[in-house]
């Protein structure tokens, strides 16, 4: 009983991690089409922004807090920055920006290569992030890390964040009917130009909060973007393209399914099972979980 | 004469039908000679591989400090295999073919050893090889002066074995090394009455362990043994303390961490853990107390030393003494005058096997510390004889 209750922690919170990096990415590909490639180098920005400001703070609990809207503010400053730069020529042109963004990439990571130096890093959690609660005693108890709480918090809270700025404020109502119809939402007065800038710093930022969540899980590096950026599309993919839920659902729905597998089988076998759960999924449902419904002419 | 072209004595075809008797050209022009460092400066590996590096180079300067070999000053060339293997085989092509270098080391993962290993029988250029692996391999062109299965592994076991610890639980990368070396590990439990109550591996550089801490915890075992390399061994340790493992409850045996992983890693996860290996900085005696003195000086008094660090540094004086013997650069004549070269090496005295081209070595088991030390707590009293394929094991003789 309690391996199941554990295990499905476990599903939980690697579903907090897959969720928290996808989100961002849900902003910039499912609702503005651009393909970032370069979302992973803004996860990894997030991290090496925990690392700068811990060598400065010596208290690890308080450089923790503060990096985290510190890297929401690099990030997506990173992020604004590449829209301006490039992504907003390219907004017809969607396969092109994967290209790009892709290039973007790779120059992200060798200059984090020439910044802190090709090998990885680490920064210390705050002692009270470390440790664990019980939940359940007696002989075999059920324990919960309290890294991984603080993870699922994090992730629920940036849903939070995003699903009531998408509803309830004026960006909100702006970055839909650009969604929607990019036409109708520029004839009736919206500029276009400012959502979409505002839309990709929302979305990079919510990158580099997942960077600071990644330094509690592992170490930090010039391609530690590369290696969730995968996971990040398949969680949006699967989910529908442009949708919060969607890509809610999955994200746990994925990680209880990794870790229940990893935990019968073993970690490789696990990934490839889940990789033809997803295939025979979009078989069945090419557009993923949920869809838009949308006035767009395109 | 610009450069001497060695030719290797007697033409012999391979195994695969290819000629290859011309032996590589050896650039001994000028008072020169050039030996190849070939280590992961980025990547997954680097954190472990820039270290050994260094210590080659500390090793380099000392040598040419004191004159050189045979009269040369000794010019490293370095390249980065990157912790990807086809890189390693590709630069070390370009280290014999183009560089024309004496002799090259390095390499730290068995996966990039078993990609440059063709390279150097082809070429019939030298590789020495720092790193413990496990075993079942012999070259007749690299030196292997690092610990085999026989001074590291099972020399772990038995101390296991000694404390009572029968129920045990492997985790592991998923490549070469920990595949055979937990083929031996099961192999030496049955013979022993230990039990394996799992086996898990990760991919390289994978950071996602909740899982596999959950198994293990749930496994209850007595103890770990654990073949991680690189810094996947961060995630796994940050996990196994969140699951509320500790060395006290279950004891983690590692094969692949020392002083720079631990370091780095972070002693608060680290505190009461064991490691084998065959030196620790701690590790008494004047040759290694000078070997720490020189290499903080060079590096910096925060830096560590380590095994793989010492074992490389050693190399290139085993080399130095092999060559001298030969009084030529020569692989073939290296090779020849290998058997029963010594050196008071910073782990004691170690003796270079002829046959095997592996090195006596003394076994030792640590405790780390929470000053990010490791301090003997079990060694073997004596250099140990290398056995890279466990001829004296009876329970081992299905494993190669």
């Amino acid at each position: 009983m309690t391996v199941i209750l554990g295990q499905t922690f476990t599903g939980i919170s690697i579903g907090a991690v897959l969720l928290l990096i996808a989100l961002g990415l849900s902003l910039t590909f499912g609702q503005m089409n651009v393909i970032n490639m370069a979302h992973g180098e803004f996860i990894m920005a997030g991290a090496y922004t925990t690392y700068v400001l811990q060598k400065s703070i010596s208290s690890a609990g308080i450089s923790l807090i503060v990096a985290l809207p510190v890297a929401f503010l690099v990030s997506g400053a990173l992020g604004a920055l590449l829209e301006w730069l490039l992504i907003r020529r390219l907004y017809l042109r969607p396969l092109d920006t994967l290209l790009v963004t892709w290039g973007v990439s790779l120059m992200l990571q060798q200059l984090a290569r020439d910044i802190f130096g090709a090998p990885n890093v680490q920064t210390r959690a705050p002692d009270v992030l470390t440790g664990n609660i019980t939940v359940m005693g007696g002989d075999d108890p059920l324990t919960f890390a309290n890294s991984r709480l603080f993870i699922l918090g994090l992730a629920v809270a940036a849903v939070l964040a995003l699903s009531l700025t998408l509803r309830l404020t004026p960006l909100g109502r702006r970055i839909r009917a650009v969604v929607q119809n990019r036409d109708l939402a520029e004839v009736s007065g919206i500029s276009t130009s400012r959502v979409d800038r505002t839309a990709f710093f929302l979305g990079s930022g919510l990158a580099g909060v997942a960077g600071v969540a990644l330094t509690l899980v592992g170490p930090i590096g010039p391609t530690m973007g590369t290696n969730v950026i995968i996971d990040a599309f398949l969680v949006i993919v699967v989910g529908g393209i442009g949708q919060l839920k969607g890509t809610v659902i999955v994200a746990f729905v994925l990680g209880v399914l990794q870790s229940v597998l990893e935990y019968s089988t073993t970690v490789s076998v696990a990934k490839v099972l889940v990789l033809v759960a997803i295939v025979a999924f979009l078989q069945w449902r090419p557009q993923g979980l949920y869809t838009l419904r949308t006035r767009s002419l395109v | 004469m610009a450069v001497v072209a060695l030719s290797a004595c007697g033409a012999k075809t391979d195994a695969a039908g290819t000629s290859s008797d011309k032996a590589a050209k050896i650039d001994v022009s000028g008072d020169t000679v050039k030996v190849g460092l070939l280590n992961s400066l980025s990547g997954t590996m680097a954190i472990s591989e820039v270290t050994v590096r260094n210590s080659l180079l500390l090793a380099v300067d000392e040598i040419n400090a004191s004159g050189g070999v045979l009269g040369k000053k000794i010019k490293p060339i370095s390249e980065d295999g990157a912790s990807d293997w086809p890189t390693f085989a590709e630069k070390a092509t370009k280290l014999i073919k183009e560089d024309q270098v004496a002799a090259t080391f390095g390499c730290w993962t068995s996966a990039s050893r078993k990609a440059v290993k063709p390279v150097f029988e082809k070429n019939k250029s030298l590789l020495f090889y720092p790193v413990q692996y496990e075993g079942l391999e012999e070259s007749p062109y690299i030196f292997y002066t690092g610990a085999t299965t026989n001074q590291q592994i099972i020399p772990a076991l038995d101390y296991l074995k000694s404390q009572g610890k029968k129920k045990l639980y492997l985790v592991g990368s998923d490549y070469v090394f920990p595949r055979t070396a937990n083929k031996e590990i099961k192999a030496y439990a049955k013979a022993n009455g230990m039990t394996i109550l799992g086996e898990d591996y990760a991919p390289l550089g994978s950071t996602e362990f909740s899982t596999i801490a959950n198994k293990v915890k749930a496994s209850k075992a007595d103890a770990v043994f654990n073949t991680l390399n690189g810094d996947s061994n961060v995630a796994f340790f940050k996990e196994y303390k969140s699951a509320g493992l500790t060395a006290k409850t279950m004891p983690v045996v590692s094969v692949s961490i020392a002083e720079e992983e631990v370091k780095s890693i972070g002693s608060q996860y680290l505190a009461g853990q064991l490691t084998a290996w065959n030196y620790y900085q701690t590790t008494p005696g004047a040759a290694n107390a000078e070997f720490v003195k020189a290499y903080k000086a060079k590096y910096g008094a925060d830096k560590p030393t380590s095994d793989p660090m010492e074992a490389a540094y050693t190399s290139v004086y085993l080399w130095k003494a092999m060559v001298e013997k030969a009084k030529s650069f020569d692989p073939e004549k290296v090779k020849a005058a290998s058997d029963g070269i010594t050196f008071d090496a910073p782990e004691g005295k170690v003796t270079v096997d002829g046959a095997s081209q592996h090195i006596y070595k003394t076994a030792r088991i640590g405790k780390i510390g929470s000053d990010g030390l490791i301090t003997e707590v079990w060694n073997s009293g004596e250099p140990v004889k290398p056995d890279p394929f466990l001829k004296g094991y009876s329970w081992a003789s299905g494993l190669s």
